[in-house]
């Protein structure tokens, strides 16, 4: 608890991290450390194991080995034979620092939108009703929802659910955002209202934001640093400029290459 | 042949012999409906023992007859001093053998939610009652009307079976007037026509039910 003022650096700390669904293995003793405050983009080929990282962190995934750090505890404890999980207090105490933005939004589509940004403000942080009202009203006219506010979310668009489903993240007042592939499932004329919500929040606040995409333009021009994936490992690690101009490894270039050419 | 004027005159009977059926009917319906959440919820459990015990359990009552659980419960529990009522033994033979069958429609309701929204109430910080009872079941209760309302229609059709354990019930009262006048098509045949009717009435209800639920948030796909 005295350590509580002192930075943890970094912020986030994935060590030998080894995932496997069956005989298939997702990570192979990942090593990634983020620091407070960063912007880091994940990309790669699909079935990379990009998505598997922001959902270890989530605590939606368990992991066979290795270790899982988040401020100044662990999520998992690296251990033989398999690593062991945080007890459910310490694993509800990362879960508070962290949001989410899922690829399907995942709204809950029985309550309004402005129910959907409040609940879990009301039910989990026991807000007030009036203040988890006005927090939700305030969010929902910075992602540009005003008008949306009592619609379900049956009846958006997919660029308007996705909006939602970020501030519904925000809601709950995240150190960590992760943001899972969240223009991938849009139109392509939706993409950019969801993007400009990124870069307004990216602008304005303290957050810590992973994120896994296939926008190469947005990653280049938001994130501060990008890892590129494949087949569970790390191949490349770079800043922006670096990476998308003069990557080191060959199979970044094929990859960048075959996206740009697509 | 078929006689106006007698099943005119047994008419008023039978109908306060309907008035039963449609209580014991629609009381241990809404029994097995809240009985069955539970069940569901139990069968669901991360804890293996507890969701094999209920799993037992469920079978059991599912597996074996109707009937033998009304004499059961009438004419065995006695013997170990429980003494229930006719009526109150049927609301609960029925409730019990009903709410496991609504169990299992809860179950499919629930599965039928998708997993991104388990995600997200993970995501939100949601306990795991919080996730239920605010997220998952008002979802999966849409998929479950349907289904429910076959069993509904079905338990009005079982409750003849209340008859023999003398539960003033339709099919009780129709026999009975048949054994005394030595005349069973007016009573039988009214006894059929009552059913019918009772049986439409619930199947409209459960047509409004489903057009009335979530009809705000659900999307009509046509």
């Amino acid at each position: 608890m005295e350590t509580s003022v002192v930075l943890i650096e970094p912020l986030i700390a994935f060590t030998s991290v080894t995932k496997r669904f069956g005989p298939r293995v997702v990570l192979s003793s990942l090593d990634l450390n983020i620091p407070h405050g960063q912007k880091l983009a994940i990309i790669g080929p699909s079935g990379s194991g990009k998505s598997t990282i922001l959902r270890i962190l989530m605590t939606l995934e368990t992991i066979e080995s290795g270790s899982v750090r988040v401020g100044n505890e662990y999520l998992w404890r690296g251990h033989s034979p398999t690593s062991i999980r945080a007890d459910e207090s310490t694993t509800s105490t990362i879960r508070r620092r962290i949001g989410m933005v899922f690829q399907q939004f995942n709204l809950f589509p029985h309550m309004t939108v402005l129910q959907n940004v409040s609940a879990a403000p009301i039910k989990v942080l026991r807000k007030p009703k009036d203040t988890a009202l006005r927090n939700a009203r305030d969010l929902l006219a910075k992602v540009g929802l005003s008008d949306k506010i009592d619609a379900y979310p049956g009846f958006l668009s997919g660029g308007q659910q996705q909006r939602v489903a970020i501030a519904r993240a925000l809601a709950m007042n995240p150190e960590i955002l992760l943001l899972d592939e969240v223009t991938s499932a849009l139109d392509p004329e939706l993409v950019g209202e969801v993007l400009n919500v990124i870069r307004l929040l990216a602008h304005e606040s303290a957050l810590t934001i992973v994120m896994v995409t296939h926008q190469m333009g947005f990653a280049r021009e938001f994130a501060d640093r990008v890892c590129f994936i494949e087949n569970g490992e790390i191949v490349e690690d770079a800043a922006p400029a670096q990476f998308f101009e003069a990557p080191t490894n060959k199979r970044t270039r094929d990859f960048l290459r075959a996206v740009i050419n697509a | 042949m078929f006689e106006l004027s007698f099943a005119l005159s047994i008419l008023p009977k039978l109908l306060s012999a309907a008035l039963t059926t449609l209580f014991v009917t629609f009381a241990s319906f809404l029994l097995s409906l809240l009985l069955g959440v539970p069940l569901a919820l139990l069968r669901r459990t991360r804890f293996v023992f507890i969701s094999t015990i209920t799993t037992v359990i469920v079978d059991f009552i599912r597996c074996t007859p109707l009937l033998v659980q009304l004499f059961f419960f009438y004419f065995a529990l006695p013997g170990f001093g429980i003494r229930i009522s006719a009526i109150g033994t049927g609301l609960l033979a029925f409730s019990l053998h009903y709410g496991c069958y609504m169990s299992e429609v809860y179950r499919a309701g629930l599965d039928a939610v998708p997993r991104g929204q388990w995600d997200a109430c993970t995501a939100l910080c949601l306990s795991r009652a919080q996730s239920y009872f605010s997220v998952i079941l008002p979802q999966a209760v849409a998929s479950v009307i349907p289904a429910a309302g076959v069993y509904l229609i079905h338990m009005f059709k079982e409750t003849p079976l209340l008859a023999s354990i003398s539960v003033v019930e339709i099919m009780f009262v129709s026999s009975e007037i048949g054994a005394n006048t030595f005349r069973y098509l007016e009573p039988i045949t009214l006894c059929g026509l009552l059913f019918l009717l009772m049986s439409i009435f619930a199947a409209a209800l459960i047509r409004v039910v489903e057009k009335i639920y979530g009809k705000r948030w659900r999307r009509v796909w046509s």
